[in-house]
């Protein structure tokens, strides 16, 4: 409980207008997009400066409470979830773009922008800023900057990270800071702007964003190939990739994601195939040519039943609306859609495709597959219901089997989510014990009274004496005493 | 995932918020996701910024009072009446979700166990189960504001500003209400009206209630197309409000007494489809069948009358109907109403009427399908909201440069004509019938 004097020392902060602390408030910001997690903030706090923000954070310092930072609350690692003792930081009224630089192509935004608008606003211009996750249309680029987001066009464009020029933080001591900037070459001193992009809320709070921006493909085609079977699929997949050619998008969907995605959107796609991939390819129209050619001889080359190309942007649109409606689709089939992000080296596709086959089976549980294959980062989502907490908890069991599947193969738990609270439980095992407790010594020297979304990513331990274990042999003793469990 | 380690949800049995019959379906409460894609096509949540007035935080409210974690509060029922029951976050929702359906019960339960201020019930109650409840006591209202309008004494307290000394908000509101027509249309039609030629159709007609004593003109074009395109027209005389706006607000008893009287008397008559111009009232007796559901008497007849129910547009597409033969010279702009492109997703056929009407220029409506604000009783409730809506679809109606704004839904007719004074716009607001019914004239 956060002292009732404290919220009245908020509330002047910010002006009562807001400081919102009704049940009905505290409620409807308990969530976010993941499954099966809440928690009630003690208040929801609506900034309107930095120096506002600075004094939250130096009064959460005096009398400790955790603040948790949030956009629109469409991630789906839990993120933005409150934690106990904590108030909501609301940022999603910051949502000005302050400058597009055509000259030196950058987007000058307010972390509440939704991604979507950044698109439009450039777009106009003749501009492309190519991140865009499924939920573009109400993910703010505060959340993307925070979650490092990806999307459908990473395999050819990347990921934020690689979109993010310059940062102004409010740090957990009060002070802000600007990094990075407009010049394309920066070394001067730590490349902290880089250290903030995927620090989930832990470190930092974003109140400007410093976009790099890209000058629009002239032209793109998008294309649809049905497969019987996803392992043909998958083949295709690595074939384009081994051929050199670099679409925007490679995505993947599964039989199960075809239907639900068919009942909602009516395309017209076939629900008696195995898996499509729906792929796009763009840039100079003549290049745009030559690999959509080359495409579909690849794809028919791994038995692909149809190939069928969109005949305008308004169709291309549609199909990739609908593929990205995907996950929020499944939950036509059973009401708890649980999502993960497992991502594996290109070349496992299929060989983790089989494997989430095959433990779906083992569980008796229903899965829904899709996913940007490109990128190998897969979407394997477990369709169950949270009333069932057997099969909850055998959902639980499954995906820590796919995890460690991920992790032989030499891949990771998480692609584009983050790690927030829904996979914390699994970072020693991709990251290991040195390197969490690297990441715990960072939080806690910048942030020694854990205010900034503590227990996301990893759990805040007390401080122990002694050095850490080294070696494989003594971290198995830990182990089996339980502990990083 | 880590489920076990995070807070799920409370173990110990709370008691749940709604009580009686007519609960929020649980079903319908977990089949939400909240994966948030609803936010921006919700016009509330555009307004304020807040998640307790967005499709997914309202979800979340009404699972909190299922749940027993939250008591039917003021809070809640603010919220469930500043939704406009637009239903644009069921056409967004990927996974399906029945919001409408959710927010309507919600209201049942708040109207049920009396949780509105004294003031707001009995306006309420006096228009709903009073007035639009039965057609003899509407006529009368209807007769006493015709009188108000057309008497002179609108215009003498407007021209001397007593109105807006006395009563500001009265002042502004009253030119909300539609012009009350000179002759009702109930009374200008005989109960079954035939074609020129052999009739192909045998249609009824549902005359409503408010468009029955303000847009007379609008079903007179409706029952001139029709018979342009050989129906025999049907218009049941016992017929009553179909219920819709009774619903909306919460008192399903009064809206199920009305679709009881309506599937009694419109089921005496044969025909193969009843056609409404009116595309709230359309959805709703769409929702007959559900309504009906657990009425053992009346659940199947319930069922067949709703099947039965068409949108005019709709109708007309399936018949096939009559291209009107002369060009019909003018810029036209679509408007969707929400209950006709989000509850009854109904999008492609009024556009294909339009199109297929020589010379017209249809041009698209920016956010055509966002709401004008009208949402029934909502201007009058919620004035300022519902005005800023408004305004943003005048912008978007201006940009258009069409001189025929085309919607299908006497609420949304109003609250642009409305809106054309408001924010000085030129163009005209029209029926889809009206515009239909003119371009057949233009050559017969």
């Amino acid at each position: 409980m956060i002292n009732p004097s404290v919220l009245q020392k908020l509330s002047r902060i910010v002006g009562k207008e807001n400081y919102l602390d009704s049940q009905e408030d505290k409620i409807t910001y308990s969530y976010d997009g993941t499954p099966l997690i809440s928690q009630l903030p003690e208040a929801v706090i609506i900034p309107h400066s930095k120096e506002e923000i600075a004094q939250i954070v130096t009064l959460a310092n005096e009398v400790a409470f955790a603040i948790v930072p949030r956009g629109s609350g469409s991630g789906l690692s839990g993120g933005s979830v409150p934690v106990e003792n904590s108030i909501v930081l609301l940022m999603s009224h910051w949502n000005k773009i302050l400058e597009i630089d055509t000259e030196n192509l950058t987007a000058l935004v307010e972390p509440g922008v939704i991604t979507a608008d950044v698109h439009s606003a450039v777009e106009k211009l003749g501009l492309f800023y190519p991140p865009d996750p499924g939920s573009m249309n109400i993910c703010t680029i505060g959340g993307n900057v925070a979650e490092n987001a990806g999307g459908l066009r990473g395999l050819k464009y990347g990921v934020t990270k690689h979109y993010v020029m310059g940062l102004e933080v409010v740090l957990p001591n009060g002070e802000i800071i600007f990094s990075g900037g407009k010049s394309v070459k920066d070394v001067a001193g730590y490349n902290l702007k880089d250290f903030f992009v995927g620090s989930e809320g832990t470190l930092g709070i974003f109140t400007k964003i410093l976009l790099k921006l890209i000058p629009k493909p002239e032209t793109s085609k998008t294309m649809l190939a049905y497969f019987q079977s996803r392992k043909e699929a998958a083949e295709a997949v690595s074939a384009i990739v081994a051929a050199h050619i670099v679409p925007a998008t490679i995505e993947f969907l599964d039989q199960t994601t075809i239907k639900c995605v068919e009942e909602y959107a009516h395309l017209g796609l076939p629900t008696s195939i195995e898996s499509l991939l729906l792929i796009e390819v763009d840039g100079r129209p003549s290049v745009v040519e030559e690999d959509a050619a080359k495409i579909v001889v690849l794809c028919k080359r791994h038995n692909c039943i149809e190939i069928k190309i969109a005949q305008n942007a308004v169709e291309a649109i549609r199909l990739k609306t609908a593929r990205r409606a995907a996950f929020s689709a499944l939950a036509r089939v059973k009401p708890t859609t649980i999502l993960e992000d497992v991502t594996v080296p290109r070349t496992e596709l299929a060989p983790m495709l089989e494997r989430i086959d095959s433990i779906a089976g083992k569980y008796n549980l229903l899965f829904g597959t899709f996913g940007h294959a490109g990128d190998g980062n897969l979407h394997p989502t477990c369709l169950t219901d949270e009333r069932d907490t057997n099969e909850i908890h055998r959902a639980e069991s499954a995906f820590e089997e796919i995890f460690n599947e991920s992790i032989k193969m030499g891949g990771t738990i998480t692609g584009e989510h983050g790690t927030g609270l829904a996979k914390k439980k699994f970072l020693p095992a991709v990251a290991g014990i040195p390197a969490i407790a690297m990441m715990q010594s960072i939080k806690s020297s910048i942030d020694p009274n854990a205010i900034l979304n503590p227990g996301k990513v990893f759990s805040i331990k007390p401080k122990c004496e002694g050095s850490l274990p080294r070696n494989r042999e003594q971290i198995k003793k830990f182990e089996e005493l339980g502990a990083w469990t | 995932m880590a489920f076990t380690d995070v807070h799920i949800s409370t173990v110990e049995k709370k008691k749940n918020g709604f009580v009686g019959v007519d609960i929020p379906s649980y079903d319908f409460i977990t089949n939400c996701i909240h994966c948030g894609l609803c936010l921006p096509a919700c016009p509330t949540y555009t307004l304020t910024g807040l998640e307790k007035s967005s499709p997914r935080g309202r979800i979340r409210l009404i699972k909190a009072v299922a749940d027993g974690d939250l008591e039917i509060t003021q809070g809640f029922v603010d919220e469930m009446h500043f939704c406009l029951d637009c239903q644009a976050c069921e056409t967004a929702c990927p996974a399906g979700v029945k919001y409408g359906s959710l927010v309507e019960f919600a209201r049942a339960q708040i109207y049920r166990q009396q949780k509105v201020s004294w003031l707001e019930k009995g306006l309420k109650w006096f228009f709903f189960e009073k007035v639009l409840s039965s057609k003899r006591n509407l006529k009368r209202a209807a007769k006493a504001l015709r009188m108000y309008q057309r008497g002179g004494v609108e215009r003498i307290l407007n021209k001397t500003g007593i109105l807006k000394m006395l009563a500001p908000k009265m002042a502004k509101l009253q030119h909300l209400s539609p012009r009350i027509n000179e002759k009702f249309f109930d009374e200008s039609f005989p109960e079954v009206v035939r074609p020129v030629g052999n009739a192909q159709h045998r249609v009824a007609f549902l005359s409503g209630c408010i468009m029955n004593v303000a847009f007379a003109d609008v079903n007179r074009d409706t029952i001139e197309v029709l018979l342009h395109n050989g129906c025999e027209v049907v218009v049941p005389r016992m017929q009553e409000c179909c219920g819709s706006l009774q619903a909306h607000n919460g008192d399903f008893e009064t809206a199920r007494k009305l679709a009881r009287h309506n599937i009694d008397v419109f089921l005496q008559h044969d025909f193969e489809a009843i056609v409404i111009n009116s595309a709230g009232c359309g959805a709703f007796m769409k929702e007959y069948g559900h309504y009906l559901a657990d009425d053992r008497q009346y659940s199947e007849r319930a069922s067949l009358l709703s099947r039965k129910v068409k949108d005019l547009t709709e109708f007309l597409v399936s018949i096939d109907f009559k291209k009107p033969g002369h060009p019909f010279n003018k810029r036209v702009a679509y408007h969707d109403a929400c209950h006709l492109a989000h509850a009854q997703r109904i999008t492609t056929e009024p556009r294909a009427i339009l199109e297929a009407i020589p010379g017209i220029d249809l041009v698209d409506l920016p956010e055509a399908s966002w709401c004008c604000g009208s949402a029934g009783i909502y201007n009058v409730v919620h004035y300022e909201d519902s005005m800023q809506l408004l305004s943003r679809k005048m912008k978007n109606v201006e940009s258009t440069h069409a001189e025929l704004i085309v919607a299908s839904n006497p609420g949304c007719i109003a609250q642009m004509k409305y809106g054309l004074d408001l924010f000085e716009c030129t163009g005209e607001i029209i029926h889809l019938a009206t515009l239909l019914n003119r371009a057949y004239a233009s050559h017969d």
